[in-house]
């Protein structure tokens, strides 16, 4: 099988100071990768030169694209960039607000990325709306409402419908249940891993939260000090972790 | 006869031919926002400094000048740049619209056709038609260079889902020439076929926000609409009440509190060529009346 996306020695610097260094790694079609660390140890950084946000110093992303096969998306001009990032790839964001447009409908919302690339029959595109928002659970008659009507919970499995409805390969989140409760964070997580299975999703999630990714990824990556310390299936390294980084990680984790 | 103490058409040459430069690579970028660099002028904002300025670099002094401001040539901002341009320019001012050479307009275009020896300059609030939905100058710019105009879809969508129909009846977006989607102006939606394959030149001037585009000569204009939702050029249903026209845009009047109206053209010279030209409407005569009650 041909991986999804095979990154090379990706170097980032803010001036003098490290970003991330050296990372590399393939992630193939239907696989979840998860990355984890603390606060500073690069994991954003990494994950904003993957979606294209940020330009690395050195290293390259290919990605398998649907035409043309395994393209180095550093190399790729803005727009054919900018044309993946609305239809192979998602993103989303730790903030529901900055990957959703608050003045704009539910239904507006999840349609934008179908009007992007160009869809333009009206009813059509209220429908597919209609059946994201049902597959995210919200439920029909709240499709007209805007998204500051919803709760923060709500507001996230919008923008993962929204993000979803193009029928994306890739999907890159930035903790995604950040800032929810934890029943609430339960109910979103399970939700991802239905979709993530369902739709055979390759995804890269960063997180500093081990549950999350014990329940969704099935390889990890752990980062410290923009360095990649360990790598390996999840249960493995949440199991048995070598690294002793990894075992102040793991112990860190408050049991109830 | 001109003031002196102008130079003609109020701007001075070196500005005038700035504008100029803005204006024909407008006309050779159809849609396309041109940055200038808009001056002060004698009057507020809002009340088309960016028409004005257009005016001023386009008028020659053998032009003919007519202003019209929601159609009528009679109102206050209509009559003041109509005088503006007479003191400092000495041109010939009409109020016919088959007269004139450049026409500026706020919120209208003339329901005469145009033809090809003539300017028509709009007055622009604001020229960018995504600025509502997308605040970031810097991202507006990217999606016009990258036709990034899904966005302007959502607009509409949002309208049927509240509305249950598109329920954006002025700057109404347009795509030019199949590449670049452009604000027409506050003129009604009504107005929007008028632009697509006209004659006359169309320029479009926004002072406030220092921006020029154009529209040349017999240019393809597409109103944005959906395939299940298309475009509707609507106005209000009923013929003008002073002159009887069936086709053209038309104002709804109060004329008392007990629930009387009548529906005018808002074309006022259009009206005033009809009437002379032998048509009644329905509430002609009755108007004569109730104005020596």
């Amino acid at each position: 099988m041909k991986p999804l996306l095979q990154v090379r020695d990706i170097s980032k610097f803010y001036g003098a100071r490290l970003g991330c260094r050296d990372v590399g790694f393939d992630l193939y079609p239907g696989e979840v990768m998860g990355i984890v660390g603390e606060s500073g140890s690069g994991k954003s950084t990494l994950l904003g030169c993957l979606a294209g946000q940020l330009a690395p110093d050195t290293g390259e992303v290919l990605f398998d694209t649907r035409g043309e096969g395994p393209r180095d998306t550093l190399k790729m001009s803005e727009p054919e960039r900018r044309m993946l990032a609305r239809t192979d790839w998602a993103f989303v964001h730790q903030h529901a607000r900055e990957g959703l447009r608050m003045g704009v409908s539910a239904g507006g919302n999840v349609g934008e990325r179908l009007m992007a690339v160009g869809a333009r029959h009206y009813g059509d595109i209220r429908d597919q709306a209609i059946d994201w928002l049902g597959r995210v659970e919200i439920s029909e008659d709240r499709v007209d409402d805007k998204p500051t009507a919803f709760s923060g919970g709500m507001q996230q499995r919008l923008q993962i419908a929204r993000n979803l409805v193009t029928g994306p390969r890739l999907v890159f989140m930035d903790e995604p249940t950040g800032g929810l409760d934890v029943s609430v964070q339960a109910r979103l997580l399970d939700l991802l891993r239905g979709l993530v299975r369902e739709m055979g999703l390759s995804a890269i999630i960063v997180t500093h939260d081990l549950a999350v990714v014990r329940l969704l990824a099935d390889r990890l990556m752990v980062m410290k000090d923009g360095h990649v310390v360990e790598t390996g299936l999840t249960d493995q390294v949440l199991d048995d972790p070598q690294h002793g980084y990894t075992q102040l990680l793991v112990s860190s984790v408050l049991q109830v | 006869m001109t003031d002196q103490s102008y130079n003609f058409a109020y701007l001075d040459e070196q500005t005038k031919r700035m504008i100029r430069r803005a204006i024909l690579k407008g006309l050779a970028i159809p849609g396309y926002q041109v940055p200038f660099a808009s001056r002060e002028m004698p009057m507020p904002y809002g009340w088309g400094t960016g028409g004005v300025q257009v005016s001023a670099a386009t008028l020659m002094p053998d032009d003919t000048f007519k202003v019209i401001d929601q159609g009528a040539d009679d109102t206050t901002n209509a009559v003041s740049i109509r005088k503006f341009f007479e003191k400092t320019a000495g041109v010939a001012t009409t109020e016919e619209t088959e007269k004139a050479t450049v026409i500026q307009t706020r919120h209208r275009i003339p329901e005469t056709p145009l033809h090809e020896d003539q300017v028509l300059v709009y007055q622009v609030p604001i020229p960018e038609p995504l600025r509502f939905l997308e605040p970031r100058e810097t991202e507006t710019r990217k999606m016009h260079s990258l036709e990034e105009y899904g966005l302007m879809h959502v607009k509409l969508y949002e309208d049927i889902s509240q509305h249950g129909a598109i329920a954006t009846s002025y700057a109404y977006p347009v795509k030019v020439e199949g590449r670049y989607v452009m604000d027409p102006s506050p003129i009604p939606k009504f107005d929007n076929p008028k632009m697509a394959d006209c004659p006359a030149i169309q320029l479009f001037g926004a002072g406030r926000e220092q921006r020029i585009y154009a529209l040349p000569p017999y240019s393809r204009v597409v109103s944005l609409d959906f395939e299940d939702h298309p475009f509707d050029p609507s106005k209000a249903d009923h013929p003008c009440d002073l002159c009887g026209a069936e086709d053209s845009y038309l104002d709804e009047v109060i004329t008392d509190d007990a629930g009387g109206r009548m529906f005018v053209c808002s074309d006022t010279d259009y009206c005033r060529a009809r009437r002379e030209a032998g048509h009644v409407g329905a509430q002609a005569p009755a108007m004569k009346e109730g104005a020596g009650a």
